[in-house]
């Protein structure tokens, strides 16, 4: 089964350069990946360019419009994702625990439909 | 910086590391003098990569960075592990000098030394194959003990104690040299191979596919010593062996013997690669089994229909160099095959107690006995080889067989 671990966190949440709190962020997101590559469950992972790079697309009556920006007014934004393959969810839950960033944002664990008409 | 950017930090590593580990881990050992300690030094030099290059930026060359760091958080361990060791004063002598000597490039190619290490007559042959295949072509413990059906703590005890045995029988990892150097090649060379056939048998198809890892191995091999025909017999015999893949198992999944292969599968690039690289090798002068089997592999091969004449002229030149029952058990295959089934039965009957448990000694037992006729013994040959048979082309072949006897 597979999971999404979809990454949401507050830019003004996460440790500064050089302090102590951003190595072992940066070692914690190393020894993430390396467990899940171990394990043989890593599926995909990337990150997102910050949310004022994006451009909301959107069709109104025919005609494709355009802005700059999501239009969420909540402070956390997805910032990346993991998705793993795992047997249930009580797994998928262990991994996103060993992402930092989910001592300082939510990590939202979704399982992926799998959509098979021939059952 | 996004709150997520280590992510795309870690593939930025991840990149670096599948294309260069095998240096990387190489040149660290031919300075720390110890796989472990070289392979810790790496491991931290990627974290404190996931710090640096998020400040700022991929370096100019991240493989040059990562074998600098390395080499200094290498030399900072291996001084505290020094402390409980005797030979302290004269490994940092050694460490010390070839650190001041490393430019941030070119890195040089260790690897050739690396691979004599991992595949050192010492350690068992699965050890060997373990240590290769994690050290040197970056393979998981999970990734290895799938494809040779072990568990995978079993096989990560085994590369551990295997890396033990190194650093305790004090190999150096160096270059065998001369007097040493045809035991030593036939040990990387066998470890190779082995690689190669489990990945040739092996049903399911695995992520890695250890048939690509061995050939990339034998490259790598030839381009680090170019000139050895062994190197390349050996090169030449996994390539004609390889072009055959998508033949070798029919439409109904059964094992398909070269000779009834449809030859329109073959991979004709390969094969003319192997050729050209096996004819360089004779014309060295200097045959040895790699080379022969590579013969026999490209007779099996030729024309319409394989050369059963040369392919037992070939196996008796084997013989010399490999007296083994089965090299005997294949030279009598060849001999019946040329008309002379009981010479071929007289050969196969005295390897009986050698090879009572391979499954190609009853197939070929079987296959001899109804070429003369003895049609209810050959059954049962066929029903013991079918008993032995490990994976289910092979069974499905040996099937057929039987079932033509009635």
């Amino acid at each position: 089964m597979k999971y999404m671990l979809l990454i949401y966190n507050n830019p003004e949440q996460q440790p500064a350069y050089g302090s102590p709190e951003f190595e072992s962020m940066m070692a914690g997101f190393f020894a993430a990946n390396e467990k899940m590559k171990s394990d043989g469950v890593l599926v995909d992972g990337e990150s997102l360019n910050e949310p004022h790079t994006a451009t909301s697309v959107r069709i109104k009556a025919g005609k494709t419009e355009t802005m700059d920006g999501p239009f969420a007014e909540t402070r956390e934004y997805l910032g990346g994702y993991y998705v793993v393959d795992v047997p249930d969810k009580e797994s998928a839950i262990k991994y996103a625990e060993m992402i930092p960033s989910a001592t300082f944002g939510t990590i939202e664990v979704r399982a992926m439909m799998d959509y098979d008409p021939a059952g | 910086m996004s709150t997520t950017t280590p992510i795309a930090i870690n593939k930025a590593i991840e990149h670096v590391l599948r294309n260069d580990r095998g240096r990387l881990i190489a040149g660290l050992v031919a300075r720390l003098g110890d796989l472990q300690v070289a392979e810790d030094a790496l491991q931290e030099a990627s974290i404190s990569a996931m710090s640096h290059w998020g400040r700022s930026g991929l370096p100019n060359s991240p493989t040059g960075w990562l074998m600098k760091v390395a080499l200094n958080k290498g030399i900072d361990r291996a001084r505290a592990v020094q402390r409980d060791r005797k030979k302290a004063d004269q490994f940092m002598v050694i460490s010390a000098s070839h650190y001041e000597t490393i430019d941030e490039e070119p890195i040089p190619d260790d690897r050739l030394r690396l691979i004599f290490a991992c595949c050192h007559p010492l350690l068992e042959e699965k050890s060997r194959i373990g240590l290769t295949l994690r050290t040197v072509c970056h393979l998981t413990t999970k990734e290895i003990a799938a494809a040779f059906l072990d568990k995978e703590q079993t096989l990560g005890q085994r590369i551990s104690r295997a890396k033990d045995k190194l650093r305790e029988a004090d190999i150096e990892f160096e270059i065998p040299d001369q007097i040493s150097w045809p035991a030593r090649l036939d040990s990387v060379l066998s470890t190779i191979y082995l690689i190669f056939t489990t990945g040739y048998v092996n049903e399911d198809d695995s992520e890695r596919d250890l048939c690509a890892e061995a050939i990339f191995l034998l490259r790598l091999l030839d381009r680090l010593r170019p000139d050895d025909p062994e190197i390349e017999g050996a090169l030449a015999l996994v390539l004609l062996t390889d072009a055959r893949s998508i033949a070798r198992i029919g439409n109904d999944g059964a094992t398909v013997p070269p000779a009834e292969q449809n030859r329109t599968l073959w991979d004709m690039h390969k094969v003319e690669e192997a050729r050209e690289i096996l004819s360089q090798a004779v014309l060295r002068g200097r045959p040895g089994p790699y080379q022969i089997k590579a013969a026999i592999a490209d007779c099996h091969m030729m024309g319409i229909a394989p050369d059963w004449k040369q392919i037992s002229l070939l196996y008796g030149s084997l013989w010399a160099h490999e007296p083994t029952p089965v090299v005997a058990l294949n030279w009598a295959i060849a001999i019946a095959e040329i008309g002379q089934p009981e010479v071929a039965l007289t050969k196969v009957e005295a390897l009986e107690t050698d090879l009572k448990t391979f499954q190609p000694f009853y197939a070929a037992y079987a296959a001899i006995l109804s070429q003369l006729g003895q049609f209810d013994k050959a059954k049962k040959m066929y029903e013991m080889a079918i008993q032995l048979s490990q994976n289910s082309a092979n069974r499905n072949f040996l099937e057929k067989k039987l079932q033509k006897l009635g």
